[in-house]
């Protein structure tokens, strides 16, 4: 095969390649404000489990029913409702990065992702933690 | 201050060793590089010599670093980090070989012992290139132990070993004391997500892989360096074939063991950690059918030196992605920043070892020969040079959308994972599928250099018409019910897997036909068969995957809170609970949760026995009856990991987890009535379904209760109605009496719940009391899916890995005794670690 007709395949490539990850739908890391702005937007919220406010979950009324408050470090808060079952470790994480659409005041969330201690035990400062007990 | 009942000696040993076989390396790969530099045969043969016997030094140095390493954690030696971090007390014996991998610098250590044994084959094997590919082997050696150095270097440490100590590493009140080590009770442990067989198998398997993949580099530079063009390609061809069996079968691994013991839900994920090991894999296969393409008419050896050097480029920037924690939030199995300095030295090992080929590869561009003759569109190799551009293309476009992360970080943007991740790459790749299906279907048939039509046309006749066939009675009979992403990708779904079923089919023809059952020579086609068979599978168990706990379905439920949003929810809801002893819809199924039990053998561990049956509808008879116990693991933060269980079938698997354990309440039963003020005939919902009051009574006179005309008591006639479709009478009652009030409650205990008839509100209602007990309550919820013809995955996977032995072993030449040996061996394993271990 000649390397003009080489080159010309690789460019076609690239461009299909291109117009590919052109195609992808990216969403964005928002923090609770931000995320209320965008009304309707599928993003990526990135805040704290609220613990003084109650996380309302009974798996014997409804298991596909978790509501619990959220807060971040720039004074944002909101209502978010995950249809699915409790994270058992949601009490216990540091971080949680919330993947889901702002609905009115209320967070409508499909998905989460919870930064936990024990999950992340190379994390020297989490391995302290864990001798300090003693 | 000394401290009390520390071992340090082990530590200073391992770390010894580790210093010893990174001086090792260093010698070795300049030993090998004179003995492939030098003109003099007497020259070469001394430095050939030194720098073998360093290899050995080395080799050896890294296996007894193992074995301490296993030492200090199999013996709970908590005065070292990494036994600390790793391993504990309650870890059952045969996890001690995962949690040595489950860490940064046991895998690297893993991977530079997998480095040795391989290099030790090519020692024997490689003849006049092995001072060349050693070389680049040592480099590589060189980089991974100095990761694993863990010394200082101007303030800086480079590296990290596993024999730290924990009182150096950690600050915390207690090593003050002299005897801190009485106080550490246990180590961290093995995280229990990874307590799974597989942990002990997948790592190992999956590094052996990305460490075979520096052989070829290797060889691609020991002809760059004598600048003897294409006769590499011959003897790396066993290796790449290597590589691609044994990465392909540890990628699989991983997908088996996500699909079995983790809850994600499914064998793949397009998790960028899954992504990261696949994208290698993509180019190896691409580079490999550019070899094959030179090896038959000398087309094509630019490209297959690209893709070696760019496989092993993206093994390694897959680790740069997994190891340095940019991942972060993108993927559930990242690990976490492992400092500046680690990140650094990763990077430079990534650029170490491709820059320098990548350089030599370019600046010989244009002396490597290529034929400057246009070729044939009837030729076999166009279209394989086309289906290895397809798939170098799909691997770039995944890494592409994988590197999100890495784009924030330079760029400082914000971007995230689009809203249907798996959507993303399935909507490009079932195209990719289309084109693989069809191209390793027919292209089989087509001749190198040129090919008649009529040829073509007579040979493929049979596979086109049954593979339509087949097509037709999937489309007939068993439909793929995949409507959610809109009838465009549906009809993908469908063109993708008729492109599979045809290449399956037309693979088996040309083994049939063409190759008149010659085994030996079949390899390839081997290879296609059960890779698109194993596409097949996706398509299929993907497609038609049912969740059959999902309550909107069911109907068993319905939930009584009002979406405060006040609009209907189209989330599904995939979860339904069960309640100790209560017999619950799922599907086809009646599924009742009917005990509990905790592991024999680990702690805070419950099997939940579910007892599944199936009865036919129209004449009751048992058609299923079986017991399935997925299992959750409660730790000592509360964090609970569930197992799935499994049925498997022929044709399809029943895969149940638990997603939520009730918390035993200890507690004493703190709930209270709660008072509802009803009219006759009217019904109130709680949470286990409703009551309906049918009438009041007064002084009744019954089984029950038998008052008198002249007492004053009144009693409630009440049906409750469970959701689970049955429903129970109860009739509390009330009682007055020298001026108290007598309650007579009335309990319907398979439902935990207690009626009150509390009083007499205005306007002719009556205050009933409802209670529901939790403390009695054992419940769990749910979650079940089937995967129909999941087997096809498997089996593909396996029939794939048989082809690559066939040709790995014909490449090599294996003496028949050893190839049918090796075949049956490799086959038997692989069926019984995904067709019966877990069964």
């Amino acid at each position: 095969m000649k390397t003009s007709s080489i080159l010309i395949l690789i460019g076609i490539a690239a461009a299909i390649g291109a117009l590919l990850m052109y195609s992808v739908d990216f969403s964005t890391y928002d923090t609770i404000a931000t995320a209320k702005e965008k009304q309707g937007k599928y993003v990526h919220m990135i805040a704290k489990l609220d613990k003084s406010k109650p996380i309302q979950y009974d798996a014997i009324k409804d298991p596909n029913y978790l509501s619990f408050y959220a807060v971040d470090s720039l004074g944002g808060s909101t209502q978010v409702i995950y249809r699915n079952t409790k994270p058992a470790e949601l009490e216990q994480s540091e971080r949680v990065v919330l993947k889901g659409k702002m609905e009115g005041n209320v967070f409508e969330c499909d998905n989460i992702l919870l930064k936990c201690p024990s999950k992340y035990k190379d994390d020297k400062k989490e391995l302290e933690k864990t001798v300090t007990q003693y | 201050m000394t401290y009390e009942n520390e071992h340090l000696l082990p530590g200073q040993i391992g770390h010894f060793f580790v210093l010893l076989a990174f001086v090792a390396s260093i010698i070795s790969a300049i030993s090998f590089f004179k003995a492939s530099a030098v003109k003099s045969d007497i020259e070469k043969k001394k430095w050939l010599h030194l720098a073998r016997s360093i290899f050995v030094i080395e080799f050896l140095s890294l296996l007894t670093v193992f074995a301490f390493v296993y030492f200090i954690c199999s013996q709970h030696y908590f005065e070292y980090l990494y036994s600390y971090k790793h391993s504990s007390k309650e870890l059952e014996p045969k996890y001690l070989l995962a949690c040595i991998w489950e860490g940064q610098e046991g895998s690297f250590l893993l991977w530079s012992i997998w480095h040795c044994v391989l290099g030790s084959i090519v020692i024997f094997t490689a003849k006049k290139r092995e001072a060349a590919v050693m070389t680049v082997v040592n480099v590589a050696q060189f980089f991974l132990i100095l990761m694993l150095l863990g010394i200082y270097f101007s303030g800086t440490r480079i590296g990290s070993n596993p024999f730290m100590l924990t009182r150096n590493e950690l600050a915390g009140p207690i090593f003050s004391q002299s005897n801190y080590l009485d106080l550490i009770k246990d180590g961290v442990g093995l995280n229990v997500l990874l307590r799974n067989y597989w942990m002990v198998i997948h790592p190992p398997v999956l590094f052996l892989g990305f460490a075979s993949t520096i052989i070829p580099v290797g060889f691609a530079y020991s002809s760059l360096r004598s600048k003897d063009w294409g006769s590499w390609i011959k003897p790396v061809l066993p290796w790449v074939l290597f590589s691609g069996l044994v990465l392909g079968t540890g990628i699989m691994m991983g997908g088996k063991w996500a699909y079995e013991s983790l809850s994600f839900g499914g064998y793949w994920a397009w998790d960028p950690v899954e992504n990261a090991s696949l994208v290698p894999w993509i180019i190896l296969v691409a580079g490999l059918h550019c070899m094959a393409i030179y090896k038959s008419t000398g087309n094509a050896l630019r490209a297959a030196y690209l893709f070696t050097i760019l496989t092993y480029l993206f093994v390694l920037y897959s680790t740069f992605l997994t190891r340095t924690g940019i991942l972060g939030d993108t993927s559930v199995h990242s690990f976490t920043e492992a400092g500046m300095a680690m990140n650094v030295l990763i990077g430079i090992y990534v650029l170490g070892i491709t820059v320098p080929v990548l350089f030599m590869f370019f600046k010989n561009y244009s002396k490597i020969p290529s034929l400057e003759k246009e070729e044939n569109i009837s030729s076999r190799e166009f279209w394989m040079f086309i289906g290895a551009l397809i798939l170098f293309l799909s691997a770039i476009f995944i890494i592409s959308v994988t590197s999100l992360p890495v784009y924030n970080k330079i760029f400082g943007s914000n971007l995230a994972d689009p809203q249907d991740r798996e959507f993303t790459y399935n909507k490009v790749l079932v195209l990719v599928a289309i084109i693989i299906g069809l191209l390793t279907g027919a292209i089989q048939y087509f001749k190198y250099k040129k090919t008649g039509k009529k040829y073509i046309l007579s040979k493929l006749g049979w596979p086109l018409g049954i593979s339509i066939f087949l097509i037709t009675l999937i489309a007939l009979f068993y439909p793929i019910e995949y409507f959610k992403k809109g009838y465009g990708f549906l009809a993908a779904i469908y063109l993708a897997l008729f492109a599979t079923i045809f290449s399956v089919v037309a693979n088996a023809f040309y083994i049939k036909t063409v190759l008149k059952g010659n085994l030996k020579a079949s390899g390839a086609a081997i290879a296609h068969l059960g890779f698109t068979m194993m596409i097949a599978g996706m398509l299929i168990s993907s497609g038609n995957k049912e969740v059959i706990s999902d309550n909107s379905k069911t109907g068993v439920f319905i939930p009584f809170d009002k979406d405060p949003t006040g609009r209907s929810t189209e989330n599904p809801m995939e979860n339904l609970t069960l309640i100790k002893g209560i017999p619950t819809p799922l599907g086809k199924y009646t599924v009742t949760y009917l005990k509990d039990s905790a592991s024999p053998k680990e702690n805070n561990r419950t099997f939940y026995s579910l007892h599944f049956v199936n009865k036919d509808s129209a004449t009751g008879k048992v058609l299923e009856n079986f017991i399935l116990s997925p299992d959750s693991y409660r730790m000592k933060d509360n964090n609970l990991s569930s197992n799935p269980d499994t049925r498997h079938y022929l044709s399809h698997d029943v895969f149940t987890y638990v997603s939520t354990i009730s918390v035993p309440n200890k507690d004493a039963d703190t709930a209270s009535f709660k008072i509802h003020e009803l009219s006759v005939g009217d019904s109130v919902f709680f949470d286990k379904g409703y009551i309906v009051l049918n009438g009041i009574q007064k002084n009744p006179n019954n089984e029950r209760y038998q008052f008198q005309p002249t007492d004053t008591a009144l009693a409630a006639d009440i049906t409750l109605y469970s959701k689970e479709g049955t429903s129970y009478k109860a009739n509390p009652a009330l009682k007055i009496q020298n001026h108290q009030i007598d309650f007579l409650n009335d309990t319907i205990i398979t439902q935990n719940v207690y009626l009150q008839f509390a009083g007499i509100a205005q306007g002719n209602k009556f205050k009933i009391g409802i209670k529901e007990s939790k403390k009695l309550t054992d419940f769990i919820t749910l979650k079940a899916y089937v995967f129909p013809y999941i087997n096809l995955v498997w089996a593909g996977l396996i029939i794939m890995a048989a082809g690559f032995l066939v040709s790995l072993l014909q490449r090599a030449k294996a003496a028949k005794w050893m190839a049918i040996l090796s075949i049956c061996f490799v086959i038997l394993a692989l069926t019984y670690l995904f067709l019966f271990a877990n069964a």
